[in-house]
């Protein structure tokens, strides 16, 4: 974990409100020092720092239910311009991943953690070892024409104890995977944590499969949604957090999902997105974070090396798929041409000789076509998918900026209130300064949250972060042990190919 | 300095199979080969230096050669198109196969043209030849006619002979198979030649996802990054291995069967020109046959022997012909049988290679894992 020596937000008591001396109001949450196993009134959040984070808890549920009724942060935080649409099965408000645990409170599924912390609950997992897999198969058209969709048939094979069986299967379609993601992100983005993106919708794609073009490129589409999807799922129910998130589980196995509406490509919705994010991009460039921590300066520039790298490194595989391609369609040819001449040759074995030429470079053709889906579905997907989880990564550092802008926004109200009841002291409205009063112990709260949030968040995302990084390598290695296995198995079919050959060639005579 | 060609001339003192055009150097836009060949006697070796316009004052005089029975039959082994250094992309596009490869399949294509001049039992006999291939001084560095050929290739007037019936049915089948089989040599040549430049594209474009990935090397001491780094170095090694592979392949390809293609496609033309010589001897057999029936008796005489001579030269080239036909066919079996058998070789050799250096990266992920 990248736990490097940082300085830590400014704490409470150093904060510049206090530059003379004031005594504030007795704060009514508890302090911002690690306490061992008392845990009454006091909510998660401390310095981010990770390790005495983790002195701070015990492993006993019975408290953490009680902190599970604590103060909830009553202002939703700001919400992220994903509206998530339909109700959630769950009570979940949506707020920071405390409430989150609550409405399983009255189930008997003894392995869900309702504990807050990561660090538990990645232990206790074992980290990265999720013992579930989902397969998204048999794509199946459903409907006609501009009304239909495809229905995509979504395996999952787990032994995990919160789900109702080991094996279960559900049809869901594209716009479902999209609502899920959506309701995900709403939760989750803007406390941190990396939520995978969705795959990306295609208009284009998709018409031509409503249209009923039964040609290879709509049959490639499918085959590259139905894999993208098994893959988004894959690294969702891979994160801690997500898997047990009552929407995951609802959309893992009820056979009935309310329809989301609001994914619709140009929906009103869809038009209030744009805007949405037009406008944040706005925002985020007027952020000027006094960044006083140097691990999220430094993360930030690594993610925006690796974003521009991985870019680079998708468009020089997709210009390899296409020359890929691109010989699979000449061998094709050339063997068509051989296959002339053969037929054409008076010389019997000089013509058997040409015909069987034709029919190894076939064969080629389809080991061509075989090493060009290798090369695209292992690198090229691969790399797509991480420049858009990077870009999931970066929304997440923003949010950390606008939570530290909140507070800070807050900070500067109480501090306007305090001067405008320091002048009320001096005038004879005794209504007016109580009322001055109530408001800035209201405020006052609101910026100890404000702080906590943002420390929250920052804690949140290096975790994530870690995760992140130990992720990647292994995805990547995984995919390059298996394109190194296709490679080797290419050579090998190819060698058999040239043996069977030699002879015929050599009989020429 | 143009040699006066003998009659009587002794056999050729160097011995066919051995000629090689060894090397090319590029001077400028001239490019020179260099021809080595065996004393048939064993004793040695000739070097000598050649450029294009030797070759062609070699063909020239090959093909200008006066005094033998039936010339006209006789199927030239064909010379490929003059090359230069720094090419423009049309003249390349021409040469095809023969412009890729740095000049490889190029020089190969002349050492075939020497290769079956010496073999040839009339040819070899010119001392062109000989001199072409043992004298230290370039034979003809004087431009030679452009159209060499006149004499012996169709104008574009006498197109329309091309397709005049024969009085033979086995030329009539030979000039019909001819026309099927370049058309299909042509295609599978030019289908093969892209399909060479389309392996050559994948080889440079792994060299260039190679170079992307070791961009991606981050600095740093962060266990995580030091992985994904070395994941990086490791994968770009293993393109770079891809594109020596592919490289490998194309130039298998190219050196072989495209070469062959190309070789075979040319012999055809060749054949092809030698059948319209002799269909055009026909059609000139023809109208003196008709001119002698149609005479006045005070021309008669002349035209009758106008038309004898005609008969006289049919039938001698009709007679080479047959013999050339048989020796062409059996030079290309023999040529395709070796492309065959040494591009087969030569991808196997590069497969198995390309399979273990697959594996060596393979196991040496699977220990980083």
């Amino acid at each position: 974990m990248a736990d490097t020596a940082q300085d830590p937000p400014p704490q409470p008591a150093d904060s510049n409100e206090l530059k003379d001396g004031e005594n504030l109001l007795p704060k009514p949450a508890a302090t911002q020092e690690s306490e061992p196993a008392s845990l009454q009134a006091q909510d998660i959040s401390t310095n981010s720092n990770g390790p005495k984070q983790d002195a701070l808890f015990n492993d006993d549920p019975e408290d953490l239910f009680a902190e599970a009724t604590e103060e909830v942060s009553l202002d939703s935080p700001e919400r992220d311009v994903l509206l998530s649409d339909g109700p959630s099965p769950a009570i979940t408000p949506i707020t920071p991943p405390i409430s989150v645990i609550t409405p399983r409170l009255g189930h008997t599924h003894d392995d869900m953690f309702t504990h807050s912390s990561f660090d538990e609950i990645e232990e206790e997992e074992g980290g990265d070892s999720v013992d579930m897999h989902i397969s998204v198969s048999d794509p199946e058209k459903v409907g006609d024409g501009m009304n239909a969709y495809m229905a995509y048939k979504v395996t999952t094979k787990t032994s995990m104890s919160i789900f109702k069986s080991n094996e279960f299967a559900v049809k869901r379609r594209f716009s479902d995977f999209l609502g899920l993601h959506s309701k995900l992100a709403s939760k989750y983005l803007h406390v941190g944590y990396i939520v995978p993106p969705a795959p990306e919708k295609s208009i284009v794609g998709m018409t031509k499969v409503k249209v009923g073009k039964e040609d290879q490129s709509s049959n490639d589409f499918v085959e590259k949604r139905r894999s993208a999807l098994e893959r988004y799922l894959m690294r969702t129910v891979k994160h801690p957090i997500l898997l047990k998130d009552p929407d995951v589980l609802q959309f893992l196995e009820s056979s009935e999902l309310p329809r989301a509406v609001s994914t619709q490509a140009l929906s009103s919705a869809g038009l209030l997105r744009m805007v949405n994010k037009a406008a944040d991009a706005v925002n985020k460039m007027t952020i000027k974070m006094n960044e006083s921590d140097a691990w999220f300066e430094e993360k930030q520039q690594h993610f925006e090396n690796l974003d521009v790298q991985l870019r680079k490194l998708h468009v020089s595989v997709e210009s390899l798929v296409c020359h890929r391609k691109e010989l699979s369609v000449n061998t094709a040819q050339f063997a068509k041409s051989a296959a002339m001449l053969g037929n054409s040759e008076d010389h019997t074995a000089l013509s058997r000789a040409l015909s069987q030429l034709a029919e190894v470079e076939e064969k080629i053709d389809q080991l061509h076509q075989d090493q060009a889906n290798a090369d695209f579905h292992l690198f090229s997907e691969l790399l797509g998918d991480y420049v858009r989880l990077i870009t999931a990564v970066k929304g997440v550092f923003d949010h950390r900026m606008k939570t530290w802008q909140k507070w800070q926004d807050t900070q500067l109200l109480l501090q306007k209130k305090r001067e405008a009841e320091a002048k009320l002291q001096n005038t004879n409205k005794p209504d007016k300064l109580q009322q001055a009063k109530d408001e800035i112990k209201e405020l006052e709260g609101k910026v100890q949250q404000g702080e906590r949030d943002f420390e929250q968040i920052s804690k949140t995302i290096r975790k994530e972060v870690s995760r992140f990084e130990k992720e990647r390598v292994k995805d990547f290695k995984t995919i390059i042990i298996k394109y190194l296995e296709s490679l080797v198995q290419t050579q090998q079919q190819l060698i058999k190919y040239w043996e069977a050959f030699l002879p015929e060639a050599k009989a020429i005579s | 300095m143009m040699e006066e060609v003998n009659e009587a001339t002794p056999a050729l003192s160097v011995s066919g199979p051995t000629i090689k055009v060894t090397e090319v150097q590029k001077d400028g836009d001239t490019l020179t080969f260099l021809v080595v060949s065996q004393k048939v006697s064993g004793t040695g070796e000739y070097h000598v230096d050649r450029t294009y316009s030797d070759f062609e004052w070699l063909q020239y005089h090959l093909v200008c050669q006066e005094d033998v029975h039936g010339m006209q039959g006789i199927i030239f082994p064909p010379l490929p198109l003059k090359a230069q250094n720094n090419a423009s992309t049309k003249v390349l596009n021409r040469l095809g196969f023969l412009g890729l490869g740095e000049w490889q399949p190029y020089c190969k294509a002349l050492e075939i043209f020497l290769q079956q001049v010496a073999a040839h039992s009339t040819l070899s006999k010119n001392q062109a030849v000989e001199i072409f291939l043992t004298s230290p001084d370039p034979p003809g560095r004087q431009k030679v006619k452009r159209n060499i050929f006149s004499r012996l290739s169709h104008a574009v007037e006498e197109k329309r002979k091309e397709g005049h019936k024969d009085i033979d049915e086995y030329f009539q089948t030979e000039r019909d198979h001819n026309i099927l089989i370049t058309g299909c040599t042509k295609t599978a040549a030019e289908k093969f030649l892209d399909l060479v430049l389309t392996e050559q594209k994948i080889a440079v474009a792994c060299g260039h996802f190679s170079t992307a990935l070791h961009l991606c090397v981050e600095p740093g001491e962060d266990p995580d990054k030091q992985a994904f780094t070395k994941a990086c170095v490791k994968l770009s090694e293993v393109f770079d291995s891809l594109k020596k592979n592919m490289t490998s392949v194309a130039e298998n390809d190219m050196n072989t069967i495209g070469l062959g293609l190309d070789l075979d496609s040319r012999y055809q033309e060749a054949e092809k020109e030698m059948l319209f010589r002799r269909t055009c001897k026909l059609v000139e057999l023809e109208h003196a046959r008709k001119n002698a029936e149609k005479a006045k008796p005070a021309k008669k005489a002349a035209l009758e022997e106008v038309k004898n001579a005609a008969e006289e030269g049919f039938d001698q080239i009709s007679e080479v012909a047959k013999m050339e036909i048989k020796h062409f066919q059996g030079v290309r079996v023999e040529l395709f049988r070796q492309a065959l058998v040494e591009w087969c070789e030569k991808q196997l050799i590069t497969a198995k290679e390309g399979a273990d250096q697959f594996n060596q990266h393979l196991q040496a992920f699977r220990e980083m894992a």
